[in-house]
């Protein structure tokens, strides 16, 4: 097959070793469960950054509003698997929660996706707070504000590197084809987009339901692994911290919200010996940071196998290396 | 009927009518320049045609596969798929991509790949890249842009701004041509380049242009008819000679009773 | 009727404080273009140094409430020069993300300084309720409600009649054009800061008395809240953020006196969002189109 060039297997090869260094750390107990659980939330984090990144960095659309579709995969996975606890059942879970987030996003982002920068920032924040206030009211499903728990463990840190391998490729695909580019199209001036004839409305909505689904995945893979959910883990809160993880690494860079994803997971273990001070460094560092670098740690960069590729041959002939 | 028809077409904005009355007919395969003074309206009146302003009144008419369409309350984008391509004044490139990208932005809705279709790397989305691609590089090779293909927009000098914007426009397979100055902000020589190379696009891919320019002399060089709007409205319409000794015209420029 | 307009009186006194905490959001955002996310903590610091003022400083109400709003405006000037002046010509995102950084920062700095636990605000006005056709009205609501009418008009008087407030609105309009006319831009910016920050050390103040109890992050919610308010008055627009607050403030009461208060902020929300959509510019906004 033409398709699966020298390029891929690059990528598999990538994704493996990394795949195999984290099973060598969890065999020889060089990250213990405390440390796993950190690694599970940088994955998840990673996840919830990328999909938000898809939203806000290449489609342009401020969304605040990431943690209110993370609680409906969330509940829907701790319902459906406390019922079903099995493996299949957590899978049921996560693909009723891709759907009903996708719908909910779909429902949304039709009337308010027209709005620009901050305004569309404050109306996707008040469609998270009314997700988790309907939430927060389903007594009889969610168990309103002590929410669930008992919700068996079957998300381990290899499933939720399998779901990163599979989010990470539909999102990396789809901003590297031609509706990918019809919707960067949209962040960089969108009425000339409009002019090119892009119908803008459409692909700032296939963005914001991909970014939706993979919160929905984020949440269940959440729920699953930390056994207990409830309405007040998935506030504005949340979704700020999503937001700070995408703009430390980057607006448009996948590769920044990866890295910026292991960094903050990181240097959150560092800073727990600090206990009370530990916030104030965290807000300090958050605010030097962006005062010395506004664009984030990668700008719109991104990590390529090719461009690794290029760098080991020395400048090769530079004319293909554009080409996909 | 007319490739496009415009009557009785107003804008207002407020209190302040920018557009008011306007008449126009463009048919197939001509080069027409619409010119004016500052504040006439021509922008504005381009920004009604291409559905970024909704018009206060009047009929905007294309003809569409044979069949006559009204253009009123149709979206932009819808209306660039009908066949109504446009540049802008203040260029309007998508700055932080490549050349090439700009291009095939401009190729998306006339050669559609599935977003499913793009997700799974079918066949047809290869298929399709590729083709995009080709066409691609053949128009910007056409406008001697094809050693800039991995540049970004926005390093790209002014002059070459412009004429990628050109490019854009063409690539969503236009029938008519929206030009907003073009030659804004270039020297004479680039401008007299400019000039043979609208020539050339019309006859060569055999579409309608229509021109806003400030340079009369381009104008008047280039156009088959020219129109001339003033404070909103059309004053005077003609060849470029009739133009040149229509009274109202050279009022209208050069002030007097 | 009569429970209708029990509900209105409550709600007046809720909104007021909405609407000062909104005042100081709209101004910001008017002049920098910001979501000044710390802006609810300003209050909530606003209610501390109150508190400090009357329990250490045994002051009485007025001193303890000018001393407070003295204190948040200076800072609130500290925050915008550290913080927010070297981001001014950085993308919206990343100020905000500072704004937001600031929010944090205030909160936990709260935190280490005096603890996380609730405390209960010194009850300096005689809690004297007065009845008037079945209707009840307490000395600290007129208080809450004289004392924000009062500072609105003191607002309205510096926006609209002083130099200061003229370059204000000038810087607001185009801040480039204002710099070249010789308006320093820095100053009135500092300036709008400034007088925000007072106004949302004026509510904490109020806040406290209204409610008996403070603690740090009590900023959050009624910061999202006045921000909403804001918006939906038509933010950058000083009436519209009064407005906007007060009809927060009622809204909120009305649903929970009407055995909805669990769902008292998806009912603000829905309204928010409503309005967003048929009219983005807010109620007293105008619609701007871009110019193409």
């Amino acid at each position: 097959m033409k398709q699966f060039n020298k390029k891929n297997f690059g990528w598999l090869i990538f994704i493996a070793a990394i795949y195999i260094l984290i099973q060598v750390g969890t065999a020889t107990g060089i990250i213990n469960a405390f440390y796993e659980i950190t690694l599970m939330t940088i994955l998840i984090n990673v996840i919830l950054a990328t999909g938000l990144n898809l939203i806000i960095g290449f489609s342009g659309q401020f969304s605040l509003g990431h943690a209110g579709f993370m609680a409906i995969g969330a509940y829907c996975t701790g319902v459906i698997s406390i019922k079903y606890p099995t493996v299949l059942g957590l899978m049921g879970g996560l693909l009723l929660g891709i759907a009903i987030a996708s719908l909910v996003a779909l429902l949304v982002g039709i009337p308010t996706l027209r709005l620009k920068g901050d305004y569309l920032a404050i109306a996707t924040l008040g469609v998270a707070e009314i997700i988790r206030i309907v939430i927060l009211n389903m007594n009889d499903i969610t168990n309103g504000a002590a929410g669930l728990s008992g919700i068996p463990f079957i998300a381990n840190w290899q499933i939720t590197f399998a779901f990163i391998v599979i989010s990470l490729i539909v999102i990396m695909n789809y901003i590297k084809s031609s509706p990918g580019r019809a919707t960067i199209s949209i962040r960089e001036d969108e009425i000339a987009a409009e002019s090119m004839g892009i119908n803008t409305t459409k692909y700032k909505i296939i963005a914001f339901v991909l970014g939706a689904a993979s919160a929905a995945i984020a949440g269940g893979l959440h729920a699953s692994y930390f056994s207990v959910i409830r309405p007040a883990d998935f506030t504005f809160m949340k979704s700020v911290d999503i937001l700070i993880i995408v703009v430390f690494g980057g607006l448009g860079s996948m590769t920044g919200s990866v890295v910026a994803a292991i960094v903050l997971g990181i240097l959150n273990v560092y800073l727990q010996p600090f206990g009370q001070l530990r916030m104030i460094i965290y807000s300090v560092a958050l605010v030097a940071i962006m005062v010395f670098r506004p664009s984030g740690l990668l700008g719109t960069k991104e990590f390529t196998i090719s461009g690794l590729l290029d760098r080991k041959s020395k400048k090769k002939s530079m004319k293909e290396g554009e080409a996909e | 009927m007319s490739l496009l028809e415009v009557k009785q077409l107003t804008k207002n904005f407020g209190g302040l009518s920018a557009v008011s009355m306007v008449n126009m007919q463009l048919e197939d395969n001509e080069l027409v320049g619409l010119i004016g003074p500052n504040g006439a309206g021509k922008t504005t009146l381009f920004n009604l045609l291409t559905g970024v302003y909704e018009p206060t009144e009047g009929v905007i008419d294309l003809e569409v596969d044979g069949k006559k369409t009204s253009l009123i309350k149709q979206k932009t984008y819808a209306i660039t798929s009908m066949g109504l391509g446009r540049t802008f004044q203040n260029i309007r490139l998508f700055k932080d991509l490549t050349v090439l990208e700009n291009v095939l932005i401009g190729m998306h809705e006339k050669n559609k790949v599935g977003t499913i279709a793009s997700i799974f790397r079918t066949p047809a989305y290869y298929a399709a890249e590729e083709k995009m691609r080709i066409e691609a590089l053949e128009l910007l090779k056409l406008f001697n842009l094809e050693t800039k293909v991995a540049e970004l927009a926005k390093n790209l000098p002014y002059g070459e701004q412009r004429r990628l914007e050109i490019v854009r426009a063409l690539a969503t397979k236009p029938k008519i041509l929206f030009l907003d100055e073009p030659a804004a902000g270039m020297n004479p020589q680039e401008t007299a380049s400019l000039t043979s190379l609208i020539r050339q696009i019309q006859k060569e891919f055999k579409i309608t242009i229509l021109l806003i320019e400030h340079d009369m002399s381009l104008v008047m060089d280039v156009c088959e008819r020219i129109y001339v709007l003033e404070y909103g409205r059309m004053i005077a319409h003609g060849t470029p000679d009739e133009i040149k000794t229509n009274e109202a015209v050279i009022k209208a420029y050069l002030g007097g009773e | 009727m009569e429970a209708f307009l029990q509900q209105l009186i409550n709600g007046l006194s809720l909104g007021s404080i909405y609407a000062l905490i909104a005042l100081g959001y709209t101004m910001v955002y008017g002049i920098i273009k910001l979501i000044n996310f710390a802006h609810g903590d300003i209050y909530m610091v606003g209610a501390f140094v109150g508190y400090t003022a009357i329990n250490t400083l045994h002051l009485s109400f007025f001193p303890a409430l000018i001393l407070s709003m003295v204190f948040c405006a200076i800072l609130g000037v500290a925050i915008e020069r550290i913080a927010y002046k070297p981001l001014r010509n950085a993308t919206r995102v990343a100020a905000l993300i500072t704004a937001i950084g600031m929010s944090y920062l205030l909160q936990n700095g709260m935190i280490y300084l005096v603890g996380s636990e609730t405390r209960a605000f010194p009850q300096v006005i005689k809690n004297k309720v007065y009845e008037f056709a079945g209707l009840q009205v307490s000395q600290t609501q007129i208080m809450i409600f004289a004392t924000t009418i009062i500072l609105m008009l003191a607002l309205q008087l510096i926006v609209q009649k002083t130099k200061m407030g003229k370059a204000m609105r000038a810087v607001s309009t185009d801040a480039d054009a204002a710099r070249l006319m010789g308006i320093n831009v820095d100053n009135v910016i500092s300036f709008t800061f400034a007088l925000g920050s007072s106004l949302a050390g004026a509510a904490g103040v109020l806040v406290g008395l209204y409610y008996n109890s403070i603690e740090p992050m009590m900023g959050y919610a009624p910061g999202l809240k006045a921000f909403i308010a804001a918006v939906l008055g038509g933010i950058g627009i000083i009436p519209g953020a009064m407005f906007g607050g007060f009809a927060i403030g009622i809204i909120e009461t009305l649903v929970s006196g009407y055995g909805g208060s669990l769902i008292k902020d998806a009912v603000v929300y829905l309204i928010l969002i409503i309005i967003l959509i048929f009219k983005p510019s807010g109620l007293l906004g105008k619609n701007v189109k871009e110019k193409v």
